[in-house]
């Protein structure tokens, strides 16, 4: 993990640069296809509220499991230098508990559905904490390590289940999953949002992101200066436990009914992918979480586009991955050097980023 | 050493042997409820004691479908109707055959087998005929030659798909946009339940609106007909390979105000008839449910107890589909699968 003073872009967006320009370039390229693509809507839904719709909304909508999950995925890579591939089937059991909850109460209230949001988190929290030691303390390599829950994780679901696939029915299920009543915007963007501020919170009023990054970046030299590398690892797992929570519940409130053979399925390497697209160093280290957020807006967006195009289900993957592999290549360090190495040639010179990142 | 790995080797075979009588015993002493299927017909043999019957099934968890095979199967080869059951689930071939093996040297009467896998069964169904046993496939065939079993109840998947465009046929619609949602590429259920639509789209009589796998994956569905509402096209028929997708598809339809189901703009259609997937129906939200019945456990009691007698060696279980205005609490209570 050797941290080289790499040299910066001449655009002033550093990290951001790859997930910016990715998505401008998807915008344009369905400008060029199609541009009634971001016809934005108003309607009314079948319980009479007006909402938005369209292929935007559906994107913002769509990404927002991807993005809650994508955003403690990125605390666990820059702690510990790996992933977590098992927060599908942890979802899985989150999505479980928080429906059995529901189903295990005389009535669905909003203090029955936050009892259940709480106890699944409390579960996923659980989990991420097992996943945490392995890591943290026993120093397992963290995909490893999380591939023990990957394995098991959708198995352990299917107990709490009990084999079938629950259904909940609730006007406040139907308003986490789809819209509140009177509110145009989906709700899930919402909770991304609301995620996405306790974070910046947190970040603002603790030492989490200098700590994270000190631990990502050398482990052995933030431990001398004090910090507990340890603890710091297994909080970043906490972290994504809460998230994890987040996102199952909010994909089984989608459709009230939790099948735990495919909710959040392969949602694991969607979110490592964010992560990369948004610029982070996949080996620790520094990071941004805005990166991560708009890569994951980036992979629904290529998603939404290519059901646009009416390409068959089973090719999108085959075109994402070509995409994808474009821009992880163009984010690469080689690429990035020879790229800085052009610009330095140009009048712009060296400009010297700003050394932001612990405020 | 040698000595120590003997020993071992020893240690390790009597777990698993004792591991093994476990989990058949534990197996067997449980499943309960779904009492409606089973026949009232007094029993047969009851002078002669108990009917043997050995079960070698999938597991439970593999899906909702084997749920209910497991439970129908446990109700009606109950001590109250006769038999004496003893069942055995695994989803590996190797184990299937090895209980198989074990229930032939227990001595059962009877060897009712729904095999992982078609092959290598040869030896264990000579044995059985060997000593007497009588099998009988359900659900799934086996490769091996007719004389060594009985008969076998399966189901015939393309003639669900039929029953259900059937249906729609009888619906008389001046026209069939049609988004059909498909289920895991290369599945029986899915090339079963796609056949017959893809007839119609061939013959003009329906109109592909899109047609996209979601490899059953309900939020997947909803997205697919979410791009297509966006996309402005318009359509009347949602065909979803099964009920979860069926349901993300109506979630996509209700978020953007389109109706749906009994009275609806467009009729929704979904396979498997789970329970909370019928009471949609009851509600006049969807419009037809099909089902590839898991209910072989009634027909082959009745081959056993002479009840009736097989016309061929295949027998073809009648596949069951579900209109939203014909359907009964009835209806739910017992075909309907899960809770």
């Amino acid at each position: 993990m050797s941290k080289k003073n790499d040299k910066k872009f001449s655009l002033n967006l550093g990290q951001l640069t790859i997930p910016i320009i990715a998505i401008l370039l998807l915008v344009l390229f369905n400008l060029f296809r199609d541009p009634s693509f971001f016809y934005i809507g108003i309607a009314h839904n079948n319980d009479g509220n007006i909402v938005l719709s369209g292929n935007l909304v559906s994107i913002i909508n769509g990404a927002s499991e991807l993005a809650v999950l994508a955003i403690g995925m990125t605390l666990v890579t820059a702690a510990c230098g790996g992933q977590d591939i098992s927060v599908g089937a942890a979802a899985a059991i989150a999505g479980s508990v928080f429906v059995k909850i529901l189903k295990s109460v005389p009535s669905i209230n909003g203090f029955t559905v936050l009892v259940a949001f709480v106890s699944a988190c409390i579960v996923a929290m659980i989990f991420g904490s097992f996943n945490g030691t392995l890591v943290a303390v026993f120093k397992i390599q963290p995909m490893i390590a999380t591939l023990i829950l990957y394995t098991c994780g959708r198995s352990i679901a299917y107990w709490i289940n009990g084999g079938a696939t629950p259904t909940v029915d609730s006007p406040i299920i139907t308003a986490i999953g789809s819209f509140i009543p009177g509110i145009p915007i989906p709700t899930p963007v919402l909770i991304v949002v609301a995620v996405a501020i306790a974070f910046k919170l947190l970040f603002h009023f603790t030492s989490l992101e200098l700590f994270t990054q000190s631990v990502g970046i050398n482990g052995s030299a933030a431990r001398l200066n004090g910090i507990n590398a340890t603890f710091m690892k297994l909080l970043s797992f906490i972290l994504l436990g809460v998230c994890v929570a987040v996102a199952g519940s909010i994909g089984v409130s989608r459709l009230g009914l939790i099948n735990h053979e495919t909710l959040l399925l392969d949602v694991e390497m969607d979110t490592i992918l964010a992560v990369a697209i948004g610029g982070n160093n996949l080996g620790g280290g520094k990071f941004k979480i805005s990166g991560s957020i708009i890569g994951a807006y980036v992979i629904q967006m290529l998603t939404i586009t290519l059901y646009a195009m009416k390409v068959s289900s089973t090719d999108v993957k085959a075109y994402k991955a070509i995409v994808i592999i474009l821009l992880v290549v163009i984010g690469s360090p080689v690429i990035k050097a020879k790229f800085a190495k052009l610009t330095a040639k140009s009048k712009f010179g060296q400009p010297k980023q700003p050394a932001k990142g612990a405020d | 050493m040698r000595k120590f790995k003997a020993l071992l080797l020893v240690v390790v075979l009597t777990l698993t042997m004792v591991l093994g009588a476990c989990g058949s015993a534990a197996n067997s002493g449980s499943g309960s409820g779904s009492g409606s299927q089973g026949g009232d017909k007094a029993p047969a043999k009851s002078s002669d004691g108990p009917i043997k019957v050995g079960v070698v099934n999938n597991p439970p968890s593999e899906s909702g479908y084997r749920e209910a095979n497991v439970k129908d199967m446990e109700a009606v080869f109950s001590a109250a109707n006769g038999y004496e059951l003893k069942t055995f689930y695994n989803i590996k071939n190797d184990e299937q055959l090895q209980a198989a093996q074990g229930f032939i040297t227990e001595g059962v009467d009877y060897l009712l087998i729904s095999a992982a896998e078609t092959t290598g069964w040869d030896e264990v169904l000579k044995k059985a005929k060997e000593a007497g046993i009588k099998v009988y496939l359900f659900d799934r065939m086996i490769n091996v030659d007719e004389s060594l079993y009985e008969a076998a109840v399966v189901s015939d998947m393309s003639k669900e798909g039929e029953t259900a465009v059937n249906w729609l046929l009888a619906q008389n619609l001046p026209e069939y946009k049609v988004i059909h949602i498909q289920g895991a590429m290369g599945s029986d259920a899915q090339i079963g339940r796609t056949g017959a639509l893809d007839a119609q789209f061939e013959s003009g009589k329906m109109t592909k609106v899109v047609q996209q796998t979601a490899t059953w994956d309900e939020a997947e569905a909803k997205k697919i007909v979410e791009s297509v509402i966006n996309s402005g096209e318009d359509f009347n028929v949602i065909y979803a390979e099964n009920d979860g997708m069926a349901k993300g598809a109506v979630a996509a339809l209700d978020e953007h105000g389109i109706t749906h189901g009994v009275n609806g703009k467009v009729i929704v259609m979904g396979f498997d008839c789970n329970k909370w997937a019928l009471r949609e129906l009851k509600a006049g939200a969807w419009n037809y449910d099909g089902q590839c019945s898991p209910f072989q456990a009634q027909i082959i009691s009745d081959l056993i107890k002479g009840v009736k007698t097989a016309s061929s060696k295949i027998i073809i279980n009648e596949e069951k589909g579900f209109d939203a205005k014909e359907l009964t609490d009835d209806d739910i209570n017992t075909y309907g699968l899960g809770e």
